[in-house]
Formats: structure tokens, C-alpha cells, sequence
């Protein structure tokens, strides 16, 4: 019990870490790294759950393992999306973040400067 | 746990559309539009299939996967609840997808024709996706289920790929992926404390203790947010109005469906005798979508963001019935029950055929103010007609699918003593009438001068009317075809 305790702080540390950036942070690309930050400790738990559920002999139990490869490729898949979104939102109307009057506050001659 | 006979149905009803999804991506051009179309009239008919099977055999369908039982294996079930939502889906995707007959005619490789290829892989996905949300029974399933809901629905909503849309999708794409990391450490929670995530095997044995509280609580935050309830609605209007009316329609009638219906499952199969308080509490939260959805709804300057907050105001009906179903009366409950199932299929229905229609005369009067919405019903009698015809069903009005779901609701709430959620219902009905009746007044009145509104396709207008003509039909059922929604019912014990 004493040898997952610091890997479960870890995790919870990591969930808190990532939901207050979600929430707190106004870049978008700030927001989706938070994002995946908050999977990373969730994936954590799911460690953490294996180590501890292992039953039968086993070193540890594997479907939380095999859930843990699933929601990596899902989390991978999203972050790959909100990234071409963000993209595409930067290139059209240069904005970085979600406030209603970003496009007025970023002049559209930044991003070539900030891509370089 | 064993799998029953028509089981392998349950399966085919999966991986028909995504088979089509990947053939209709791999042949392209006009074929991918054919293996689309194809493929959801095949999926309509399967689907009406399960429901008849269930009917049949009054109790769910039950596939193994692989014939390995849980924990070990997954298994998919259809329950009445399943099957009535499936068939919804179905009948909505048919009619979407004679919609875009006209919408997207080209698919094709080439610029120009690339909205209309991905329009036509992707509504396949999206019926695959909506049947894994409602077919599965493991926790984890649903989650990938979700997942893939909110990836194909986004797809759809950047389908004009207009700059103004990618802020309002990126927030519905933000707040989509906050509620489902939430969900999955709900379920991370659930597999320590009990070591499987398959419904059937967790029901009744969950215990009311802290984990699997704060396991409940965060997905039912988690998947709060995917549904856009009252505090945390305002992704919704946006990302919803701003897409095309084909992906409206899809996203506000059916991909929040599927949020819904795993919370059904979550609070009513899973979490141990699920705390009244918290039942209350998402009922005054769907009571305040109700009420403050409305409200906004009847100060909309455009057509698409008034129905989109209607949606906002719908959903919060569905909320309606967590506390009647735990009041400890059998007969309330399983009103309450059907009135919500009712509610989500008549208004995915409804506003389906109301998002679609409202995109027939935007294009045909080519102004998207409701005060501009002058010669729209000369131009456009028949989209016209559907907008009216969904919007009684919204309000309640009998013989209306609406007005059974309103009025099992409120037969509830006063057979059970909390008349106070009638209230609820009958306000709601009538802000609803207020905001139906500026856009069918706005449509009827004549055009504004120098503007000439042109004609719309037939086969649009007509998928149109017959969505809407639907889900008035739902109010004539007999009440043995509603039965439906029983079976499978789970049992709520006072």
C-alpha cells in the first residue's frame, strides 16, 4: 500500500495541476497541453488502480493497463484536433485565445512574425 | 449472463455504418454518397428490426462479444431505452441524409467537393458512433463511444470551414474533452473500488461510500458538460447555430442524446440508490435551462441561435424526471420514465426537422434575422410548416410527442407531490409558445422590399416535413408502443 501512495499523490497532483490550467489558463494551446496534463494523471490513477487490484498472482492487473493504451490513442487523437483547430483559428483570424474580442486585440500581421 | 437469440444483430447494427464510413472513404466521389445513403436506409431498417425483436420478446437483447461473458468479455445489450433511441437516430440520419442529397451533391477530392466527402463518411461514423453510445454496457466502452460522438460531430460542425466557426467549435471541443477526462476518472475510481466497469455486474453492487460517490459525482459533472445543462450551456448556442443545418441538426437532436442516456444509465443502474438530494439538484438545474433558455430564446435576434437556445431549454425537460423516478411510487416513476424517454426521441425529431427547415429559408430568403424571415412561407410553405409543426411538438401541444412526454411528466410531479416541477412545465410551454410564434409570425408576414426569396428543392422540404410530421405522429401512438421504453426498465426501490 505504502509503495503506490507517492505514484496516487502524483496523480492527484496532476489532475488538480491540469484542471486548474484547463479552467485558469486563456490560451487555447495552454489549455489543450492542461488538457493533457489532467490525461496524464488520469492515466496515473489507472496505474495506480492496477497495482492495486492485482489479484491473482499477477504483478499487476492488466485491463486497467489496456484502458490506459486506449485512452492514450483517444487522448492523442484529441490533442491531434484541437491542435488543427487552433491552427486554423491562428492562420484565419490570428487569434490565440477564446475571448469574444481577440481578432480586435491580435493584428492579423502577428502571426507571421510569431510563426518565424 | 448469457447472449440471446437476435444478438448478432446488435453487432451488425455497429459495424454496418463503420464498414460504410471506411468504404465510402476508400471509393470516394459520388460512390461515397451512395455506400452513405445506402447504408443508413439498411441501418433504419435494422435498427426498426432490434426494436421489433425487443417488442417481441418483452425483454433486452444480449450480445457477447466473442462469447466471452463479463468481466472478462464486454457484452452489448439492447433495452427498450437503446432500441427507441436507435430507431430515432436512424429515422433523423435518413432524413439528414436525403437533406444532403442536395446539400452536398459532389463529393469529391478536389476543393470544392471535400465538404461534401466528409460530409458523407461522416454520417455513417456518426450512426456507428451513436450506436456503441447506446448499445454498450461497459463503462469504458461508452467513454470511446463519447469520444467518438464528439470527434464526428465536431468534424460535422466545420464542415463550411469558416473562420467564425472555429472559435465557437474549439470552446464545444475544450468543454467536450474537460467532461470526458472527468468521466474517465470516474471510471478509474469504479474499477479500484469494484475491479470490473460492466453495468450489469456493478448494479446493485455498488456501495454508497466516498469513492464511488466522487466517482458518480465526476462523471455526472463530466457528463453534465457534454450536455450543455444550465450552468455550463453557453458553449452550446454558438457551436451549434454556427454550423451547417445538416450538422445542426445532428448535434442538437441526437449527439446530445447520447451524453443523455449515459446518464441515465449511470445514475439509475450504477450508483447506489443515487442520493434524492442530487436527483433535486439536476432537476433545479434542468428547471433553470428551462426557464433562462426560453427567456434568451424570445430575445434571439437570429433564426439558428433562437432554436439553438430552445435546445439549451429542452434538454432541461429531460432533467425532469431524476426526482419523479425516486419518489418511491412505482406507477409516477415509470410515467416519469416514459415521459423522459418521449422527450428525448420527439425532440430529437423535432428539432432536427426545425434546424433543417430553418436552414431552408435562410436559403431561400437569404437573411438569417428572424425579422427578415418576411416571404418565407410563400417561398418555402413546407419547411415553413415543419418549423410550426416541430415547435407544437417543443410546447406540448396535443396530439403532439411533446405534449405525452409534457404530460407524463406533469402527471408525475402531482402524483408524486412535487407539483412544484409542474410549474416548471407549464411556464416552459408557454415561453416556448412566445418564441415559436415571433418565427412563424416573422415568416408569414411579406417580404421586405427588393428582396425576392427563391424556391427550395422539393426533396429537401419534403425530408423536412416528414421529420416533423414524425414527431407529431409520436403523440397518436398507442400507449402499448411506448410500453417500449419499459422494457428494461431498472426498478427504483423508495
Amino acid at each position: 500500500m505504502t509503495g503506490i501512495t507517492p505514484f496516487a499523490l502524483g496523480a492527484a497532483g496532476l489532475v488538480g495541476l491540469g484542471l486548474y490550467g484547463m479552467l485558469a489558463q486563456s490560451s487555447v494551446l495552454r489549455k489543450v497541453i492542461a488538457f493533457n496534463l489532467l490525461g496524464v494523471g488520469v492515466f496515473l490513477v489507472f496505474g495506480v488502480v492496477a497495482r492495486r487490484g492485482a489479484a491473482a498472482g499477477l504483478p499487476a492487473d492488466p485491463v486497467p493497463q489496456a484502458m490506459v493504451i486506449t485512452g492514450l490513442v483517444v487522448a492523442f487523437a484529441a490533442t491531434a484536433l484541437a491542435l488543427v483547430l487552433t491552427l486554423r483559428l491562428h492562420q484565419t483570424t490570428g487569434a490565440v485565445t477564446l475571448a469574444e474580442d481577440a481578432p480586435a486585440e491580435t493584428p492579423p500581421a502577428k502571426p507571421a512574425t510569431d510563426a518565424a | 449472463m448469457t447472449g440471446t437469440p437476435g444478438g448478432p444483430l446488435l453487432v451488425l447494427a455497429i459495424a454496418l455504418p463503420l464498414g460504410a464510413t471506411l468504404i465510402a472513404f476508400v471509393l470516394g466521389g459520388q460512390a461515397a454518397a451512395r455506400v452513405a445513403r445506402g447504408s443508413l436506409w439498411l441501418w433504419l431498417m435494422l435498427v426498426a428490426a432490434i426494436a421489433a425483436v425487443v417488442i417481441a420478446r418483452g425483454e433486452p437483447l444480449t450480445y457477447l462479444l466473442g462469447g466471452f461473458a463479463p468481466p472478462l468479455g464486454i457484452a452489448l445489450v439492447a433495452d427498450g431505452l437503446a432500441s427507441a433511441m436507435l430507431l430515432a437516430a436512424a429515422i433523423v440520419l435518413v432524413a439528414t441524409a436525403l437533406f444532403g442529397r442536395i446539400a452536398y451533391p459532389e463529393p469529391s477530392w478536389v476543393k470544392g467537393g471535400r465538404a461534401a466527402f466528409a460530409y458523407w463518411c461522416l454520417l455513417p461514423a456518426l450512426a456507428a458512433s451513436l450506436a456503441v453510445a447506446f448499445l454498450a454496457r461497459d463503462l469504458f466502452s461508452l467513454f470511446v463511444a463519447l469520444e467518438m460522438l464528439t470527434f464526428t460531430a465536431l468534424a460535422l460542425a466545420c464542415l463550411d470551414g469558416r473562420p467564425s466557426q472555429f472559435k465557437a467549435e474549439l470552446r464545444y471541443l475544450l468543454f467536450a474533452l474537460l467532461g470526458s477526462v472527468l468521466y474517465l476518472l470516474g471510471c478509474a475510481l469504479l474499477y479500484g473500488a469494484y475491479g470490473t466497469l460492466d453495468i450489469g455486474l456493478l448494479a446493485g453492487k455498488t456501495r454508497a461510500d466516498a469513492p464511488t460517490r466522487l466517482a458518480g459525482a465526476l462523471m455526472t459533472a463530466g457528463l453534465l458538460a457534454k450536455m450543455a445543462v444550465f450552468p455550463l450551456h453557453l458553449w452550446l448556442p454558438p457551436a451549434h447555430a454556427g454550423a451547417p443545418p445538416a450538422a445542426s441538426a445532428l448535434l442538437s437532436g441526437l449527439v446530445v442524446k447520447g451524453a443523455f442516456v449515459l446518464l441515465v444509465r449511470l445514475w439509475f443502474s450504477v450508483l447506489p440508490g443515487p442520493p434524492v438530494a442530487g436527483a433535486e439538484l439536476l432537476a433545479s438545474l434542468g428547471a433553470a435551462a428551462i426557464l433562462v433558455g426560453s427567456v434568451v430564446a424570445l430575445r434571439q435576434e437570429r433564426l439558428k441561435a433562437l432554436i439553438a437556445y430552445s435546445t439549451v431549454a429542452q434538454i432541461g425537460y429531460l432533467f425532469l424526471m431524476f426526482p419523479l423516478l425516486m419518489a418511491g411510487d412505482a406507477e409516477a416513476g415509470s410515467r416519469a420514465w416514459m415521459g423522459g424517454m418521449l422527450q428525448a426521441v420527439s425532440h430529437a425529431l423535432a428539432k432536427a426537422a426545425m434546424f433543417l427547415g430553418a436552414g431552408l429559408i435562410v436559403q431561400s430568403v437569404g437573411d438569417d434575422r428572424v425579422a427578415g424571415l418576411g416571404g418565407a412561407a410563400r417561398a418555402a410553405p413546407f419547411a415553413v410548416l415543419a418549423i410550426g409543426i416541430g415547435g407544437l411538438s417543443l410546447m406540448g401541444v396535443p396530439p403532439s410527442g411533446g405534449f405525452t412526454a409534457k404530460w407524463l411528466l406533469l402527471r408525475a410531479s402531482v402524483d408524486t407531490g412535487q407539483w412544484w416541477w409542474s410549474l416548471v412545465i407549464l411556464a416552459g410551454g408557454l415561453l416556448t409558445g412566445g418564441y415559436v410564434y415571433r418565427l412563424i409570425a416573422a415568416a408569414l408576414g411579406p417580404a421586405a422590399p427588393g428582396t425576392a426569396p427563391r424556391a427550395v428543392p422539393r426533396l429537401q422540404e419534403g425530408s423536412v416535413l416528414g421529420l416533423a410530421l414524425l414527431s407529431m405522429l409520436l403523440g397518436l401512438l398507442p400507449l402499448s408502443m411506448l410500453g417500449l421504453a419499459r422494457i428494461g426498465q431498472p426498478i427504483m426501490l423508495p
